[in-house]
This record gives structure tokens, C-alpha cells and sequence, in this order.
């Protein structure tokens, strides 16, 4: 049994650790640009992060002070038991949420949409956002918090099956473009693209897409790998870098994900993470042992399966103790 | 910085902001504040321009930096503020209120993410002889937030909220910051925009446009769109 009070301390800490720290794979992928970088302004701005990130993780603050909108997703383990249940699970997040709002601190920017009226502590109507997820033959809890800046940066179109790739492409410039100049989408950015499903899926998938894998992870299907390289190519030949100022850093790594869709359909969503990438994940064993990491390993070739079944495990049980 | 890069020039600047030292200003200048700086968003300009109520402090004697930001920090029950990292929020929503900003308050810096356009900046910051000065990143709010040496009064806290109260920040070596426009009111990220225009059509080049066309959509994609 896991216990309510470990869920909470567990997801408080996250929140920390991923207003504070930038994600070791992110960092990378920066560093790497930079020293590609030809731009002197693009550059100068890169710099001035590197040393902005050093300065948060010396001090303990936040990278940035627009600490975006905690979120949850949760990877349930089908075998895991949770103290109280999952009514539990999310009280315990709302909690958390509000606890290191007050603690990091981490800016209170939950709002009535309408009346602005706020609770200064993240938690409200919707609020945080909390995706549960699951996976075969585990009895583990993995939580992952993301800190993604609301604004900018993010769009949906429906396209139809006839405009294709081109199609696809435009998009992926036009939003680029937009948000890139003045650097409202706080390239470079890890760009995450969802295909198909529905409209709401669409949106789900390109935004989980973005914020839950690392740079440096390709789709295991060849083809959507393949673009995935391709846009992440063009994304940085548009001659635009940091703050939208003349260079070629707006890709850090471009991810898609795909979900079947309607027939004469075509929907697509981008979005960028921000140049301070808040993720951060926990693990949460059966026998109340908690391991960290950065990368959620959201899309499990469970989550991905494409028939009734799924891939079964090879290993004799993936369960923990 | 690598090697291959050229080295931007720094100026250091003192609150109040002197007219020769804005008169100075070169585009693309890193800058680092000492002094005063206070913040002030839509919430403020509401309540001082649109509900006609007095500012809180004497914003002119105060200093002439306005800060579109809002910090993460928290506040104890006994007054005392944490405030970790400071980053600039969007400027453009607000330029609504600058003309009668600039009179009311005195600001000639206003500091902030995007800048705003440079035909907005000959119309209205220009006569009032104030420059844009625009935040790194975006995101680099620990070391803003290192600059920030004492929160001296937070204002309208109860009234806005954390996000959106009047904070005055006792600042040293307050940067990175860029200078955004000059007192001519020409803009760095304009004349960016210009640079990269030339390129875009050849990215769409051979790319067939889509079946259904959005309402209301321009083809042209050097337009501004602020």
C-alpha cells in the first residue's frame, strides 16, 4: 500500500525540484546549440541562461519566476494500491500543489478565467490538472509535475488527409514564426506535435508530446521518426534563434505522437515547452521506496498499442520488492 | 561567452534613469540597473488609469523603471517577503496605457518581455522620452532575482494578489537587459523581424497551402502581428 502521506511529500518535492532544475538532457541539448549558434544576440542569450540556470540551482530559486502551470500526470502500476484510492492520490497532489506554491515559492498564477478571483495557491476549478495513465503488470506509482507557461507558443489547426506532410509543415512554420519572433515562445524549445484523435486528444497528445519526453528521444515508429528529424531540421534553418533574434536555435528536438483519427481528417497541434522545460518524476515503489528521475516515460508501448491487445512484458513481472 | 562570438557592450544605469543616459542608448546594449525599480501590470494600470485612484507611493519621487513582471515570491504572516526569481510577463497587453502612463507615473524605462512596435514606440514613447528595455531568455529570473537586494514595500497586495501588486525592488547590477528601442524609437526585434522577412517565403516554397483556409487569415507573414 502506498502511503497518501508519501504521495504528498514525494509530489511537494518534485515541484521543487523542477521549478529549480533544468532537466539534465535539456541542458545538453542548450549547450550543444549554443556552441552552433552563429547569431551574437542569439548567442549572447543562450550564454545568459547557461548562467541563469547555474544561479538557480546555486541559490535554490526558481529558474523563472513565471512558474508557469503546475501539473500532474500520474502512471498508475495496474497492481499498485494507493492509501485511500485514487480520490486520495488527488487530494494529496491538490495539497502538495498548494504546499509548494507557499514554499518554493513558486508564483500563484491560478485564476478565475472570468472574475480573476484567486486562491494564491495554484489549486482551484480544474485545477492543478491531473492525468492518470496506466501500465500492465506494475504495482508502482510514477508522478511527473510539469510547470508549463500558459501564453505563447501553442496552436491547433484541422488539416485534411489531401494537404499531408505540406500541410504539416506549413503549420509547424506559421506557429514557429508567430511565436518566435520577439521570442514569445522562449525558444529554443523541445517542440512537441500531436496527429490525429479527436480535437481534445490532438491537443493532449502534441502537448504530452512536448513536455514528456526528453531531447534526444525518437518515436519508435521509423517513419514518424523520420519526420520528427525533418521538422526538427526546418524548425532551425528558418534563420531565427533566441528571442526570435537572427541565428538557428528554435528546435532543441521535435516530438510526435499520433492517435487515430477520423477518416477525412488530418488535426494537428504544436507546442513548445519553454526555455526552462519544468519536468521532474518520481517513482513510488510498492514498499514505500521512491526513486527521482527527468524522464517520465509516459508513452510506454502500452500507451502506444494500435489493437486490442498490447505488447506483453518479457520479464516475468516488472513489479517492484 | 565562446570565442566566436562578438562581445555585446555593457552600460551600467542609476534610478532615476538620467535624459542624457536614455539619450545614450544603443540597440542591441546589455544593460545592468542600480536603484529603484517598481512593478506594475494590467492590474495596476486598472486601478490607477481606468478606476482613477491614487498610486499607492509617490511613483515619480520613487524612481522611472516599471517592471511588467511579477514575481514568484510568497509573504509571511508578519510582512517579511520571499522573493526567489523575477521574470518579465509580455508587454505588448499593455500598451493600451502607456501614453497616459508615462504622464501620470513618470516612467521612462519600462523593462518587459517582447517590447512593443516600433511604430508604437515613435507615437508614444518617443515624446515622452522613454526607451524599452527587454529581459534575457526568456526566463532568466534567478539571476534578476539574485539583482533584487530588498523587497522595500509591496503595495496593493491584498487588493491584486501576489502576481499583479506594486512591488518596489531595491536592485543592484540588475540585469541581463537589452536595449529594445532607442530614444529615436527604432526597435532591435523589428529590425530582427526585417532581417529574417527576406527569408521566409522561401521556407513555404513548394509547400502547397492547405485545402480550407482560416477566416480571417492574412497570407502575408512579414506582418507584424502585435
Amino acid at each position: 500500500m502506498i502511503p497518501k502521506a508519501l504521495i504528498e511529500e514525494t509530489a511537494a518535492q518534485l515541484m521543487a525540484t523542477a521549478a529549480i532544475e533544468i532537466p539534465a538532457d535539456y541542458l545538453a541539448g542548450i549547450r550543444a546549440m549554443t556552441a552552433a549558434e552563429e547569431g551574437d544576440l542569439s548567442a549572447f542569450v543562450l550564454n545568459a541562461m547557461l548562467d541563469n540556470w547555474d544561479a538557480a540551482s546555486e541559490d535554490r530559486r526558481p529558474m523563472c519566476a513565471d512558474t508557469g502551470l503546475p501539473r500532474y500526470f500520474v502512471k498508475a502500476g495496474n497492481e499498485a494500491v494507493i492509501e485511500g484510492g485514487f480520490v486520495a492520490l488527488e487530494e494529496a497532489l491538490r495539497s502538495a500543489t498548494a504546499r509548494a506554491t507557499r514554499e518554493v515559492p513558486l508564483r500563484p498564477n491560478r485564476v478565475h478565467p472570468l472574475t480573476r478571483r484567486h486562491n494564491d495557491d495554484n489549486v482551484g476549478i480544474n485545477a492543478p490538472e491531473i492525468e492518470v495513465s496506466f501500465e500492465p503488470e506494475a504495482d508502482w506509482l510514477d508522478i511527473t509535475t510539469v510547470h508549463k507557461g500558459g501564453l505563447f507558443g501553442t496552436d491547433y489547426r484541422m488539416l485534411f488527409p489531401g494537404d499531408g506532410v505540406d500541410g504539416i509543415k506549413r503549420f509547424f512554420l506559421d506557429t514557429l514564426i508567430a511565436f518566435g519572433r520577439r521570442g514569445l515562445a522562449c525558444q529554443p524549445a523541445i517542440v512537441g506535435i500531436g496527429l490525429g484523435g479527436s480535437k481534445d486528444v490532438c491537443m493532449t497528445l502534441g502537448k504530452q508530446a512536448a513536455c514528456l519526453r526528453v531531447v534526444g528521444d525518437a518515436n519508435p515508429d521509423p517513419e514518424i521518426a523520420e519526420l520528427e528529424a525533418e521538422l526538427k531540421e526546418l524548425g532551425n534553418s528558418i534563420g531565427m534563434g533566441a528571442m526570435g533574434f537572427v541565428g538557428s536555435s528554435m528546435v532543441v528536438d521535435c516530438h510526435i505522437e499520433v492517435g487515430y483519427t477520423h477518416t477525412g481528417a488530418l488535426p494537428i497541434s504544436v507546442h513548445c515547452f519553454c526555455l526552462s522545460s519544468r519536468r521532474a518524476v518520481a517513482r513510488i515503489h510498492a514498499d514505500g521506496s521512491v526513486e527521482t528521475r527527468t524522464d517520465p516515460k509516459w508513452f510506454t508501448p502500452y500507451m502506444r498499442r494500435d489493437t486490442v491487445t498490447w505488447p506483453k512484458s518479457t520479464e516475468s513481472s516488472r513489479k517492484s520488492g | 561567452m565562446a570565442e566566436k562570438h562578438g562581445k555585446l557592450e555593457e552600460v551600467r544605469l542609476t534610478t532615476p534613469v538620467s535624459t542624457e543616459a536614455i539619450a545614450g542608448l544603443k540597440l542591441g546594449q546589455v544593460v545592468y540597473l542600480d536603484g529603484v525599480v517598481y512593478t506594475g501590470r494590467e492590474g495596476v494600470y486598472q486601478r490607477i488609469l481606468d478606476e482613477g485612484l491614487a498610486p499607492p507611493v509617490d511613483l515619480k519621487a520613487l524612481s522611472n523603471v516599471n517592471f511588467h513582471c511579477s514575481p514568484a515570491a510568497s509573504v509571511a504572516e508578519d510582512g517579511t517577503c520571499n522573493v526567489g526569481a523575477v521574470t518579465a510577463t509580455a508587454s505588448f497587453r499593455f500598451s493600451k496605457w502607456m501614453a497616459r502612463w508615462f504622464e501620470v507615473s513618470g516612467a521612462r524605462v519600462i523593462i518587459g518581455k517582447g517590447g512593443m512596435a516600433e511604430a508604437y514606440y515613435k507615437s508614444v514613447f518617443v515624446p515622452a522620452g522613454a526607451v524599452y528595455l527587454v529581459t534575457v531568455g526568456y526566463g532568466t529570473g534567478a539571476l534578476l532575482g539574485r539583482g533584487i537586494k530588498r523587497v522595500r514595500a509591496v503595495h496593493w497586495l491584498e487588493e491584486l494578489g501576489i502576481a499583479q501588486a506594486l512591488w518596489v525592488f531595491e536592485v543592484e547590477n540588475f540585469g541581463p537587459l537589452l536595449v529594445e528601442s532607442d530614444a529615436a524609437g527604432n526597435s532591435l526585434f523589428e529590425s530582427h523581424n526585417r532581417a529574417l522577412a527576406a527569408r521566409i517565403e522561401g521556407l513555404y516554397e513548394g509547400l502547397k497551402p492547405p485545402a480550407l483556409h482560416r477566416y480571417g487569415e492574412t497570407d502575408d507573414r512579414k506582418d507584424e502581428l502585435i
